[in-house]
């Protein structure tokens, strides 16, 4: 297991120099260097649209706009917050902005409130765990499982779970590009990993005895 | 502090971010080490993060990449006006 993460903000602070930077000059004059500032964020902008949308035109569509808009209100960016904060909170903003046009809005639904006030939250209880390595995500089917699990989520809490354990944004960043405190994030960060458990634990406790066939590990030693 | 099972699930995320303070992680770490239900599930927990967090577990569109470069340039070659409206 690798070591374990911490909460904190990074501390290599040398994308933030490299994007004051770019930034500067970009306001500049030079804007083609837009093109090099949003490139290592372009994933994660990406990914947090797709967090609320759940589906990948509308959220290549929200990219496009994101980076667009911060192109043309870059000279309102404060260097107090990172820009990598900055975009995806566009972005999450943009994407909720899409979502209320074209359907109910559920990350805000009253169900979804009060599940947050309620602090009851169950994991799956297993007698047991033997892990299941990174090799074994070369099986679509383990992908797919994954994915499906974090789709199910409701959307306050997959939020939280996609700019922290997917993007690796710290406690306070995923507050920051969520507008939210960092106590809000813990509570949603908890109730989200704890679900994801609960859904998967199982489920890949009995991939790996063979009943879904995913996990048997091979007289060689491979994991397919 | 002697823990039960719903206390440590309660801590459990935190105590994977490393944020809990020292002596409720001693507390925490006492419980593990006695009771192996709630050391599968901080085991499995910590497992499907990582899981979640590797690349492959969440891939872009094919093409993704080009298309969004391309419509920024479009957007610039169209806007000339500069980057600074003051």
């Amino acid at each position: 297991m690798p070591e374990m993460r911490s909460a904190t903000a990074p501390t290599d602070h040398r994308p933030d120099e490299r994007d004051r930077s770019l930034i500067d000059r970009i306001l500049g004059g030079e804007r083609e260097l837009f093109h090099e500032l949003v490139r290592p964020y372009e994933k994660g902008v990406y990914f947090a649209a797709y967090s609320i949308l759940q589906n990948q035109q509308d959220a290549e569509d929200v990219a496009q706009e994101t980076v667009l808009k911060a192109l043309k209100n870059l000279h309102t960016f404060r260097a107090e917050s990172k820009f990598s904060t900055w975009l995806i909170s566009i972005a999450l903003n943009e994407a909720r902005g899409r979502l209320r046009h074209s359907r109910v809005i559920q990350f805000d639904s009253v169900d979804a409130a009060r599940d947050e006030d309620n602090d009851e939250f169950t994991p799956a209880v297993i007698s047991d765990w033997r892990e299941v390595p990174l090799e074994a995500l070369e099986r679509k089917e383990l992908r797919q499982m994954l994915q499906q699990a974090i789709d199910g989520l409701p959307a306050m809490y997959r939020e939280v779970l996609v700019l922290r354990d997917v993007q690796d944004f710290s406690i306070a960043e995923t507050a920051t590009a969520l507008g939210v405190t960092d106590g809000v994030v813990k509570t949603r960060l908890l109730r989200a990993r704890l679900m994801l458990q609960k859904v998967l634990a199982p489920k890949l406790n009995a991939g790996r005895s063979g009943v879904l066939g995913i996990f048997k590990r091979r007289a060689g030693g491979s994991w397919f | 502090m002697v823990l039960n099972c719903k206390h440590v699930w309660k801590e459990i995320s935190n105590y994977i971010d490393g944020t809990v303070p020292q002596e409720l992680r001693d507390s925490i770490e006492q419980h593990l080490a006695n009771c192996r239900h709630c050391a599968a599930v901080l085991d499995s927990t910590r497992n499907i993060l990582y899981l979640v967090a590797d690349e492959r577990t969440f891939t872009l569109p094919i093409g993704y990449s080009e298309r969004l470069h391309a419509r920024l340039q479009r957007e610039m070659n169209g806007d000339t006006a500069g980057a600074c409206p003051h």
